[in-house]
């Protein structure tokens, strides 16, 4: 059974997927999900404690030998990845019923589990497989997916974001199979380990540099580097609200994944870090999308989409983590992707109740909701103050490596910048706060209670583990670090 | 009770984190609240005399928290520049606390309870902030200071009030952010420690431009300690109640802003390396410049309270003069000076406060024969006010002593000359209230008659409990005059025993 654990992690959400159908009655399948996703949990605590104890796991699918047969490949990177992605769906599942009641029609409940767990292991399937087209056909399952579950959203304009979605990750993921398709011609394989070694004798062609161009794009249209952004903020805004709770999280931290996955490991570092000017480009990239994000997030009024921009000016900071290439920036970048995934779950979910209760997360109806929400306002003040940086939350964990980076590699000029890009997120976030706390609650409004435990449970258990993570860092940081050190191949 | 030295440093920081606990579920019953308050104050108060006595003896006290981040500790060392610091924070909230018990009732403010919890948790952070073992506690305790303090100064919930909060926050938060870890990280990039360490933790053969940068970093970073530019907070945070005005603006924020500067200088640059930067010299002109302009900036000012917020940002020069000027005596004289100002502003604020609540003004110009209605109130006025400018018999007179030798001893002559004019411009900022309060004519004769009318006026002075604190404060100022000593030993004991060639 424990020998089993890398494919069943994939494998069970994705069975358990089509049984949601028969069990048709909503609260059922709602159980049945929150079980199988707890039990994607527990595979990848139990995946993680094994590697951190043993080493990669190499594990062969059908008993077929690695070039011929399917390898999933677990190491330290895919295994965090893999807690953060399964940590974060059970958490949000938690208030999916309650949420998903309000904002959906009852005949489209069941669909909205069937689709949510294929998303779930359509993630976990790209994190966890070891061969390229795999990855691929687990990007396109969780893509399809995660288009359905955006177009579910009552606003009609889901359909628009999802329609926008759709033609966007289409084509970023026609990109990453044309750079397969022509990295298999020249090496003949699509295991990613064989691969490794194979790409380095080819590594001056044209094809092979094409290929790589075509995966970076392909990874960046994923993971909405500006300026390939367009598509996110509408779909997160518009998808129901434990949509986007989940897919903040997480799709964009999976498009993180691979982009590290193929140009440390694939492709080499020297590579990928010398045929294209990856260095400036995404510090720039970086710089450019945390700047221009933050100052977007700040005229929203929408708060959906306000978090939204926020979401691409964060992932701007993980961006540029990555340009340092260096060990202290790559774990930078990990951290943010784990603290990341705890900040915006946690807001996006407090979002997701104050749409219950008032059905609209226009910035002025915010007003006087932190008398009328305590429990829900002080949740988005602390996420709040952990997307700020400010010490003993996640936030400044990240940071405080982040800088270090910069600094290290003598670049003061960037960490200024980061560090003046901070005073945008104060005002996005301060605005929130003002409107919520001093204003008086509208008319419409007025009446309005506490969002109901279900919600606050989970709400809470993610604003914790914000606090938490951000005092004891041991899990977060030795897992990122051994995870960074690993992939630049120093021993730890 | 046989507590260890360890757990009472502790309970200094953790017990009104908890009280904020306890006051929140006491607020229907504002009695009992208040109760809370004032035992937890006692029980830090003494406390922190406990530690004071533990010092003196020589004994070494220090708590290890947790490790955030690999080299990065959560700890706690006592010297005797915190031990000062903290001395005087714990025993000015008692007093604020009673103070302010009279003023919010007599005001009828709304939200005490959310008044009496934040102003808890930020006392905890200015313990935290004093005892700090390095830069990066230090910081973590700076930034919860800062963000307590905002619902404190956005009190009323007006337009006004959020404005002020707006800008407080906005630099108090960018200046941190941008400067203060800037500075912190780069030192524990170059020195690989942010510990406190005697002499300062930089190599000796360290890149002095480098340095000097990262001096500057911290001098513009600690925006608590309202050196120009970064002042504008100051008078925006004087929308708060008067409370909040006095202890936290007056003393606790502020004082940890030139606690930190102080600490700093001392401990992390040490004082021989910070005489040779670069940007030493024109750090310190700033502070000189920071210190005329607020005074004269404060004479123009007709609001008391911002009048007396301008003289603070001055009086905060002073402090940074001090750690600046890599002198025994600056230094004795800046963290002297610490406690003096603290005494003398409070009592200020104090009684601002107290006019405000009782004779419902706060412009000065309407303050002319006010001390015939409250004569104890102008009084102490009178006395805060010449500790403030530096005479005898109040105690500022020891600290300005200290800071001009500090000068004469880094032969910085115009900063003496600075020093001086500033407190001549004192004197005219601050001795006309109550001169004119108590001498309505003595200026002008005409409004004779209505000077007849207020003639009339009954003794009318601040709720009691207001005008017992006052009173207590304004004898701090006299009794630090003439007994200066302990104050003076805690001062000197900051450099170490070696260190001390002069001063009897």
């Amino acid at each position: 059974m424990l020998a089993h654990l890398p494919i069943l992690q994939v494998i069970v959400p994705l069975l358990a997927a089509p049984l949601c159908l028969i069990l048709r009655r909503s609260s059922l399948v709602w159980l049945f999900s929150l079980i199988i996703s707890g039990i994607a949990f527990l595979i990848s605590i139990s995946l993680l404690q094994q590697i951190m104890a043993s080493g990669t796991i190499v594990y062969e699918l059908g008993g077929w030998d690695a070039p011929w047969g399917i390898e999933y490949r677990i190491d330290k990177l895919n295994a965090f990845v893999l807690l953060i992605i399964s940590a974060v769906s059970t958490v949000v599942l938690l208030a999916a019923q309650t949420s998903i009641e309000k904002e959906l029609p009852k005949d489209k409940h069941t669909l909205f589990y069937v689709l949510y767990l294929l998303s779930l292991s359509g993630m976990l399937g790209i994190v966890s497989s070891g061969d390229v087209f795999n990855v691929f056909v687990f990007l396109e399952i969780s893509s399809l997916s995660a288009y359905a579950l955006i177009a579910l959203g009552e606003d009609r304009r889901a359909l628009w974001a999802s329609f926008q979605y759709l033609i966007m990750g289409t084509i970023g993921a026609t990109f990453i199979l044309i750079g397969i398709g022509l990295m298999y011609q020249m090496t003949g394989t699509l295991n990613l380990d064989d691969l490794s070694r194979r790409l380095p004798e080819v590594a001056h062609t044209r094809t092979v540099f094409s290929a790589f161009a075509f995966v970076i794009v392909g990874i960046c249209l994923k993971l909405a580097l500006f300026p390939l952004h367009l598509w996110l903020p509408n779909a997160y805004a518009y998808a129901p609200s434990i949509v986007t709770a989940f897919l903040a999280a997480t799709a964009t931290k999976v498009a993180i994944y691979l982009l590290i996955r193929f140009t440390f490991s694939v492709f080499g570092l020297s590579f990928s870090f010398t045929t294209l000017p990856l260095q400036i480009l995404f510090m720039v990239l970086g710089l450019l999308g945390i700047f221009v994000a933050s100052t977007a997030a700040i005229y929203q009024k929408n708060v959906k989409h306000l978090f939204a921009y926020s979401s691409i000016a964060q992932i701007g900071y993980m961006i540029v983590g990555f340009s340092t290439s260096t060990v202290t920036g790559l774990t930078a970048t990990l951290l943010h992707v784990f603290n990341h995934a705890l900040m915006k779950s946690a807001l996006f979910l407090a979002l997701g109740a104050v749409m219950y209760r008032i059905g609209s997360v226009q910035l002025s109806q915010f007003q006087g909701l932190g008398r009328q929400m305590p429990f829900t306002m002080a949740a988005i003040v602390i996420g709040g103050l952990s997307l700020i940086g400010v010490p003993l939350t996640v936030g400044f964990v990240s940071k405080w490596y982040l800088l270090m980076a910069l600094v290290e590699n003598g670049w003061w000029l960037v960490a200024v910048l980061i560090l003046l890009s901070s005073l945008l997120t104060i005002i996005y976030v301060w605005r929130i706060f003002e409107v919520a706390y001093f204003k008086p609650p509208l008319l419409e409004t007025e009446g309005i209670k506490e969002a109901p435990i279900s919600f606050l449970i989970p709400i809470w258990i993610l604003v914790m583990a914000n606090i938490y993570f951000g005092i004891d860092t041991r899990l977060s940081v030795q897992v990122a670090q051994a995870a960074s050190q690993s992939l630049f191949g120093v021993a730890p | 009770m046989n507590l260890s030295l360890e757990l009472m440093l502790q309970l200094c920081i953790i017990l009104p984190m908890i009280a904020t606990l306890a006051i929140m579920a006491t607020a229907r019953k504002p009695n009992l609240r208040e109760a809370v308050t004032i035992s937890t104050c006692l029980v830090v108060l003494y406390c922190v005399i406990n530690l004071y006595q533990g010092l003196t003896t020589g004994g070494e006290i220090s708590v290890f928290w947790w490790e955030l981040l690999p080299g990065l500790q959560v700890n706690f060392v006592i010297e005797p520049l915190g031990m000062l610091f903290a001395l005087i924070a714990s025993f000015l909230w008692l007093i604020t606390t009673i103070y302010a018990i009279g003023y919010m009732r007599s005001h009828q403010e709304e939200n005490q309870t959310r008044f009496y919890s934040y102003f808890a948790i930020a006392i905890g952070a200015v313990m935290g902030i004093a005892f700090a073992g390095n830069l990066f506690t230090l910081f973590i305790f700076y930034e919860v200071l800062t963000l307590s303090t905002y619902p404190l100064v956005t009190h009323a919930g007006t337009e006004k009030a959020k404005t002020g909060g707006r800008i407080y926050l906005g630099i108090l938060l960018s200046t941190s952010i941008v400067f203060f870890l800037l500075a912190i990280v780069s030192t524990w990039f170059v020195s690989g420690t942010l510990d406190f360490k005697p002499g300062g933790v930089f190599a000796s053969n360290v890149d002095t431009t480098l340095v000097g940068v990262i001096l500057a970093l911290f001098i513009f970073g600690i925006g608590k300690a309202a050196i120009m530019p970064f002042h504008r907070w100051l008078p925006a945070a004087m929308v708060a109640p008067t409370p909040v005005s006095a202890l936290l603006h007056a003393v606790a924020v502020v004082k940890a802003g030139v606690f930190t500067v102080l600490k700093v200088c001392v401990f992390t640059f040490g004082l021989d390396l910070l005489s040779v930067l670069p940007s030493y010299q024109f750090l310190l002109y700033l502070a000189g410049a920071s210190v005329l302009l607020a005074s004269l900036v404060a004479m123009q000012q007709d609001n008391l309270k911002a009048r007396l917020a301008y003289s603070t940002i001055s009086q905060l020069g002073y402090v940074t003069i001090g750690a600046l000027l890599a002198t025994p005596s600056g230094v004795i004289g800046g963290s002297m000076h610490i406690a003096m100002h603290a005494f003398g502003k409070i009592t200020l604020f104090f009684c601002a406060g107290a006019i405000l609540v009782s004779a419902h003004k706060s412009k000065i110009s309407e303050m002319r024969g006010l001390g015939r209605q409250m004569p104890i109130t102008m009084a102490a006025f009178f006395i805060a006010s010449l500790s403030i400018i530096g005479v005898p018999p109040a105690g500022g007179t020891w600290s300005k002593w200290f800071l001009l030798m500090g000068t004469i001893e880094a032969e910085q002559w115009a900063l003496m000359g600075v020093l001086m004019i500033s407190s001549l411009l004192n004197i005219a900022y601050l001795l006309p209230i109550p001169l004119h309060a108590f001498f309505p004519n003595l200026l002008s004769s005409e409004e004779t008659g209505k000077e007849r009318a207020l003639a009339q006026f009954q003794i009318k002075e601040a709720p009691l409990p207001s005008l017992i604190a006052l009173c207590i404060t304004t004898l701090g100022c006299v009794i630090l005059f003439i007994y200066p000593q302990p104050l003076y030993e805690l001062s000197t004991a900051i450099l170490g025993p070696q260190e001390i060639t002069h001063g009897k």
